[in-house]
């Protein structure tokens, strides 16, 4: 797996696809896909608009922020379901995080 | 709230079988989500379960690097997501990375399926900046004694560890698939740890399935049914303790089982691959079933075309080609009478109910035959290669 595994999703978490999960819009069958080893993953419309969110650079509290002004929703309930939602991903293998880097 | 962001589904036990199971390709025949590419039939390896026909394809037969690429083009045209570069040994074709970069360029997934033994790590760091996603690698035992002695071959095993920490190394997920039977099968536990210690992704425990060579070997190969008890034990214990750490997907074989697999989720319903010599076909082992005529990329129909109207993927889909006792079964439409080609070799037709299947008037026979094989003394091979299959000598070589 590319980058630390067992990682456990936290509010200043900053996630990221790993080199070998691509998030792709599949073109025949009109809907968003993540492309893994030996799988292809059907995320829901709101898992898409997250995982869009996670450039590496964004930690899960500014992306709650994003979606709970977007929807007008509380953000910890957004939160809350932003966290399971990632977490079940990188238990699966298919979420990695950047981490700072000791000097 | 709570459904406001509902799980990512999990994926399903079939491999890519996601997205067919949400829009089933029951009636339609949808495009393949992912397609399995013979480039070759050359292997430097002489496994005796290989899964290639036993009629190879030598090669001269070959599809060109310009028609591997006009066929990647068209595969990514008509809507298959992934790629998995086969053989053979794919990387015996020098124009591997080539491939692998076009099909980055189209927009496929690649998977590379490989025995490593040819690889060098430069070769593989080509691979890697080509946009290749993920690799599996062959491995035959735990030791180089046993290891080396199946596959055919000196120094492989060494060399295949050696790849799997470059591919790690490089950043690449890593597999590794393990092809079991009666001579290897003690060694399970130990290959779950080698595939912990090389930091593998995912385990393929892969009991050899019989046709093609293996059918050839079945007598050396055949596990005994504790054999088989002990390793689906082994393999859920292994699940849960490296739940999160390794991804176990276990194959088993169906000669002791009492309802068939449903083979290749279906003939002509989710799968096809192409043969190195450009023949597109309902599973790698579909040329054993004679009388079928299996048409080529080189042909002047499309791939679209050959797997939605072609007379050899139409012939075994759906039910409608069904004979007793599958015609009335309950479940012929979760297995649909198991695998064609295991009923073509085993019963002499196609259409024939698997003899795996414990309604097939054939299984108790088979059981039987399999039973004693694993019993006996048998442990020879007939190793693969495009001779036609040379026996093992007393001295393992």
């Amino acid at each position: 797996m590319a980058g630390p595994r067992n990682i456990s999703v936290s509010e200043t978490s900053r996630p990221v696809l790993p080199r070998h999960a691509k998030l792709k819009y599949d073109e025949t069958r009109k809907v968003w896909v993540i492309l893994a080893p030996e799988r292809v993953l059907a995320p829901d419309e709101i898992a898409v608009e997250v995982l869009q969110l996670c450039n590496g650079e964004r930690n899960v509290g500014n992306i709650a922020d994003q979606l709970a002004a977007k929807y007008a929703a509380p953000r910890e309930a957004i939160l809350a379901d932003v966290v399971v939602m990632l977490q079940d991903l990188a238990d699966k293998g298919f979420l990695t995080e950047i981490r700072e880097k000791t000097p | 709230m709570s459904d406001v962001l509902p799980n990512i589904p999990p994926e399903a036990s079939d491999s890519l079988a996601v997205l067919e199971k949400q829009r089933s390709t029951a009636e339609t025949f949808g495009i393949p989500l992912a397609v399995l590419l013979e480039i070759t039939h050359r292997c430097p390896l002489q496994c005796p379960y290989c899964s290639n026909p036993v009629e190879l394809d030598r090669s001269g037969k070959e599809l060109t690097t310009e028609e591997w690429k006009k066929v990647l083009g068209e595969l990514a045209e008509i809507g298959v997501l992934q790629v998995h570069f086969s053989g053979g040994e794919p990387t015996a074709r020098k124009d591997l990375v080539e491939l692998v970069k076009h099909a980055t360029d189209v927009g496929l997934y690649t998977n590379l399926i490989t025995s490593a033994v040819l690889l060098t790590r430069e070769r593989l760091s080509e691979l890697a900046e080509a946009g290749l996603c993920h690799v599996q690698i062959s491995f035959q035992g735990i030791e180089e004694g046993l290891a080396d002695r199946v596959a055919g071959y000196k120094g492989g095993h060494r060399k295949k560890l050696e790849v799997a920490r470059w591919t790690r190394e490089l950043d690449l997920p890593l597999t590794v698939n393990a092809v079991m039977h009666r001579q290897n099968l003690h060694q399970l536990p130990d290959i779950i740890q080698m595939s912990v210690d090389l930091d593998a992704d995912r385990l393929e425990v892969a009991n050899v399935q019989y046709y093609g060579w293996a059918l050839k070997n079945r007598a050396a190969l055949m596990p005994t049914v504790a054999q088989l008890d002990a390793c689906t034990d082994i393999v859920e214990a292994a699940r849960e303790r490296l739940k999160g750490r390794l991804t176990i997907d276990y194959v088993v074989p169906d000669y002791y089982a009492l309802r068939p697999k449903k083979c290749m989720g279906g003939w002509g319903r989710q799968f096809f691959n192409i043969s190195p010599a450009g023949k597109v076909l309902p599973c790698h082992a579909a040329e054993s079933i004679t009388g079928l005529d299996f048409l080529s990329v080189r042909s002047n129909h499309s791939i679209a075309w050959i797997w939605q109207n072609s007379e050899a993927f139409n012939r075994y889909r759906g039910t409608g080609w069904m004979k007793e006792p599958c015609k009335s079964c309950e479940f012929r439409e979760i297995d649909f009478g198991g695998c064609r080609c295991q009923a073509f070799a085993l019963t002499g037709d196609a259409a024939n109910t698997d003899p795996a299947c414990a309604l097939s008037p054939l299984h108790e026979t088979i059981f039987k035959q399999a039973e004693a094989e694993a019993a006996g003394e048998t442990s020879r091979f007939l190793y693969r290669n495009f001779a036609g299959g040379t026996l093992e000598s007393d001295n393992g070589t």
